[in-house]
């Protein structure tokens, strides 16, 4: 996604990438990133939380037309409401993904 | 407050993604300043959560994913303004999908955007938002060749000032 970032941004329309791995989206040098320390799927908030969801909207748009180079990167100092045993699990899908049900399967072969 | 970016990450997964550096090809910065003000600006949102409207679109081919587990579907969405969660499906193997069914928004904000637009935060927004399905063929091919170019095409006729990506 980070990579999609920089296409759109050298085709001439500035980004913002909100993510979960901002560190990721530095090493892939997105031009401007905020992070979020909240389960994958969840980029915004909780669901139904308006205020969350907004606190993570306005810092996007504030980084997307305050950010003066290149790079910028701003975390948004918000806690995740649910333990994080619980959320870690709560966001991963009910089955394995095909790739990971390879990677387990040829861990067992080996 | 600094975030830990492998807060949620398996950590059989972390080497996949840590100290990797740029993406191949992509080790040069890229800048497009954004000039005007956000209140006279029209703003787009991006999400990789593989939403897509279940009455008019296809969903993202997950069947041939089971069969090829490196490939992802590389295709695109339009994501209308309009619609409501009722509407929206997602189709991506690697999140569990509840909590987007129940709220879109947590992962494509159309109608926070649109209340800051009427508020005059922004200018206003797009017709139409975009979805992709995020796990993809490591390679990128397709989405460098054929998908990243018609979401741009799709942003200069919206007349988009600036987009929010938002991974899944």
């Amino acid at each position: 996604m980070p990579v999609l970032a920089r296409w759109i941004e050298a085709a001439g329309i500035p980004t913002v990438t909100v993510t979960m791995m901002p560190s990721v989206a530095e090493e892939r040098l997105a031009p401007r990133i905020v992070g979020v320390e909240f389960p994958f799927g969840h980029a915004f908030g909780m669901p139904h939380d308006g205020p969350m969801q907004r606190r993570t909207l306005e810092l996007a748009l504030r980084v997307l037309a305050g950010a003066s180079r290149t790079g910028t990167r701003v975390d948004l100092d918000l806690e995740w409401p649910v333990p994080v045993r619980e959320a870690y699990r709560a966001w991963q899908p009910k089955e394995p993904s095909p790739i990971v049900r390879k990677m387990l399967e040829s861990r067992k072969g080996s | 407050m600094v975030v830990d970016s492998f807060r949620y990450l398996p950590r059989t997964f972390r080497p996949l993604y840590e100290g990797r550096g740029p993406f191949p090809g992509e080790e040069e910065s890229v800048w497009t300043p954004f000039e005007k003000r956000l209140a006279q600006s029209r703003i787009a949102l991006l999400t990789s959560a593989g939403m897509y409207l279940k009455s008019s679109q296809a969903p993202f081919d997950l069947e041939r994913e089971q069969t090829n587990p490196e490939w992802g579907d590389p295709s695109w969405r339009a994501i209308p303004v309009a619609s409501t969660a009722g509407e929206i499906g997602v189709a991506h193997l690697h999140i569990n999908d509840e909590d987007l069914l129940a709220d879109p928004e947590i992962a494509l904000p159309m109608n926070l955007l649109g209340e800051l637009a009427v508020e005059g935060v922004i200018g206003g927004t797009v017709a139409e938002h975009l979805s992709v399905m995020g796990f993809q063929d490591r390679s990128l091919r397709d989405w460098h060749d054929r998908t990243a170019p018609e979401l741009v095409a799709h942003l200069r006729r919206e007349a988009a000032d600036g987009l929010i990506l938002a991974p899944a």
